[in-house]
């Protein structure tokens, strides 16, 4: 196969420092070598590629953002979602797998974790030596989980947490889960470590979309979580939304990656598929949707730096947090779906990366927020009516 | 002890590459350049030489003010400091070597490491030709390097097989794939560069000994044709590879 060009349109790149270059480059390298020789095979295995998670490590991927002191790269946002958008063009389950890690659960540790849980969890986490995941949504709530069963309730040295959660990314694999439970009322958060007695993570099968991702089950049955384990500055549902809005932004920067990797797939089969007289490249039916495809993902690059550069600023809204990860999903689905087309049956198989790139879309357009939550985030934001009951 | 590694700055090999209207030189329009290669074996090599023994390493290229990319990016894989030759227009792989040879003998670096060739020239001798200008041994397209006290035992690729050579220090290695793998660049890396020092100073090259008078693209490649798919288009086949393709 050609090797991969990454579609730079507007010429984006020029606001980019040199650093912020080498660390693209870098992972870029790191996925070409690493991610997409094995991801397929994974896919249709339902398995995640775990030994990439200390290569990963390795790398300097995980809590990016986060200080130097806990083995972390100390970068800026712009780096952070320069990463996301490479590791996605490799496969959205292994860029979930780095969002999870970084903006679920180091994250959370950082800003509402004592002392003792930063030194402890944040540079194994940062390493890849340990892995976490973050469980928030429940069987019964997705869109509000604001209505969350699951329950704390104090005890003699500790809490005893009971109930159960669903679509928990990495929860088989994690050794901490960062896990939102209600406390007299109040959610807090509290780091639930995988042998801790009562607590199951069962795998939940039968995918058609993430394949290459675990997703699971988190089941507490009366599980005593010591008190040096409760998150001490978390509390409310702000907290979780909060740790939301960090990974919402990385998927805004990476599903960019699967529209980089659809497009130039789509545009080098085009170039060379002759049917009738001419290759499909020369058709306008084809062009067209070329020129939908390179609108829309520069229109996403420019949303993505510029939100970047807002968090940088200390100034960014979750409101634009949202329009970016609602509009850079729908959009990353429709190229994805039209590179399919553009492939014919060809875009079917698993050696084109298409159809990979469009299941796995699903998920990321209903995760972190459906569209449709992101929408009416958004109408309230404009209007000053909430759709919803708060 | 100080190990160089010298490094040069190439264009992608993913590039597409068309020549410039002086018809001698690439034209730099949306060329996107990359350290070469082979220098990113002979810097990874370097690294581990460290790591074993102690010691410095420092990475040298020739050429433009641009070529401090391909420095920073050793510099980011770990690299102690850099040096920048600088030389503007073309240079001849003697020129390169002079002006390695000469900064090397300032550094008295002991080992040095280079890619086994360039993948913009392809020349494969500027490795030899700077150890013969600062007289030291030289061993090239090496696939393992051991080194033990001043003894250095190195395999190297020829035609068929392979050859187990030993040398002594100072020398000039030049590197193969499949010495080692080189790391990537880590974030940590990237940000450790930031304080790294890259010193600047003017090629000491000399005047070139050869001069490029014409650049030619290849021969387009003619698409293949299908005679048919079974034994009796042989004859048919064997008749055009002798009288159209003229290959046997
Ligand atoms: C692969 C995968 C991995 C995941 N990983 C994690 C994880 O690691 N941690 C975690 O906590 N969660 C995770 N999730 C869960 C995810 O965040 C939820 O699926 C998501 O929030 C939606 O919830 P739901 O599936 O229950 O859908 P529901 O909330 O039941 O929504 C169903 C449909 O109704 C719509 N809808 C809901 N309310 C309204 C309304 N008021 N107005 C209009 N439409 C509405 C929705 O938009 C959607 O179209 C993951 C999900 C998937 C698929």
């Amino acid at each position: 196969m050609q090797k991969f060009e990454a579609i730079d349109y507007y010429d984006i790149g020029q606001h980019l420092t040199e650093e912020e270059i080498m660390v693209r480059n870098s992972v870029r390298e790191f996925v070409e070598d690493q991610v997409i020789p094995v991801i397929e095979k994974h896919y249709q295995a339902g398995t995640f590629p775990m030994e990439l998670v200390s290569k990963i490590g390795e790398l300097g991927v995980f809590g990016l953002t986060l200080p130097a002191k806990y083995g972390c790269a100390e970068m800026n946002n712009v780096a952070y979602g320069l990463v996301m958008q490479e590791l996605e063009r490799g496969d959205s389950g292994v860029r979930s797998f780095a969002s999870v890690q970084s903006g679920l659960v180091m994250y959370p540790i950082h800003t509402f974790g004592s002392d003792a849980q930063k030194e402890n969890w944040l540079p194994k986490l940062a390493a890849g030596g340990k892995i976490g995941c973050f469980g928030l949504t429940e069987p019964d709530f997705g869109s509000n989980p604001g209505g969350m069963i699951t329950r704390a309730e104090k005890v003699d040295g500790g809490y005893l947490i009971n109930g159960a959660k669903m679509w928990i990314t990495n929860g088989t694999i994690a050794d901490v889960a960062v896990v939102w439970a209600k406390l007299d009322g109040v959610v807090k958060g509290f780091l639930v470590e995988k042998e801790f007695k009562g607590f199951e993570a069962p795998e939940m099968k039968g995918k058609h979309s993430l394949r290459a991702s675990i997703t699971s089950e988190l089941i507490f049955q009366d599980v005593f979580v010591p008190e040096e384990n409760i998150l001490p500055n978390s509390g409310g549902l702000k907290s979780p939304l909060m740790c939301l809005n960090q990974a919402r932004y990385g998927i805004a920067w990476g599903v960019v990656g699967s529209m980089m990797a659809c497009f130039d797939t789509a545009l080098k089969y085009a170039n060379s598929r002759v049917q009738f007289s001419k290759p499909i490249s020369a058709y306008q039916l084809t062009q067209q949707k070329f020129a939908y495809m390179v609108t829309e993902i520069t229109k996403s690059q420019l949303l993505n730096l510029q939100l970047a550069k807002l968090k940088d600023q200390g100034k960014v809204k979750h409101t634009q947090i949202s329009l970016a990860k609602r509009n850079n999903c729908e959009m990353a689905l429709n190229i994805a779906r039209m590179s399919r087309e553009i492939l014919g049956a060809n875009g079917i198989l698993d050696e084109y990366p298409v159809m990979r790139h469009a299941a796995n879309l699903e998920s990321v357009k209903t995760y972190e927020g459906t569209h449709e939550m992101h929408t009416l985030i958004l109408g309230e934001d404009i209007t000053g009516i909430p759709a919803y009951d708060n | 002890m100080k190990i160089a590694v010298c490094v040069s700055h190439v264009p992608d090999t993913a590039a597409k590459i068309n020549i410039a209207s002086d018809g001698k030189s690439i034209d730099q329009n949306g060329v996107t350049y990359v350290v070469n290669p082979y220098d990113e074996i002979a810097i990874e090599e370097a690294l581990k030489t460290k790591e074993a023994f102690e010691g410095e390493t420092v990475a040298i290229s020739v050429g433009p003010e641009s070529n401090k990319d391909s420095i920073k990016k050793a510099l980011a894989m770990g690299i102690d400091s850099g040096v920048l030759l600088k030389h503007e227009g073309f240079i001849d792989s003697l020129g390169v070597a002079r002006a390695l040879a000469d900064e090397i003998k300032t550094l008295d670096a002991k080992l040095v490491f280079f890619g086994k060739q360039s993948v913009d020239y392809d020349n494969s001798i500027v490795g030899q030709l700077t150890s013969e200008l600062i007289g030291y041994n030289c061993v090239s397209v090496v696939v393992d390097f051991k080194l033990d006290g001043e003894k250095i035992i190195c395999e190297r690729e020829i035609e068929g097989g392979r050859e187990i050579v030993e040398t002594t220090l100072p020398a000039v290695i030049t590197a193969q794939k499949g010495l080692n793998e080189p790391r990537y660049a880590s974030l940590k890396g990237i940000m450790a560069a930031k304080k790294k020092t890259i010193e600047e100073k003017d090629a000491a090259a000399g005047e070139n000994v050869v001069e490029v008078i014409k650049m030619k693209k290849p021969p387009v490649k003619q698409p293949g044709r299908i005679l048919g798919e079974d034994a009796t288009v042989v004859p048919e086949l064997v008749k055009l590879l002798k009288e159209e393709a003229k290959v046997i």
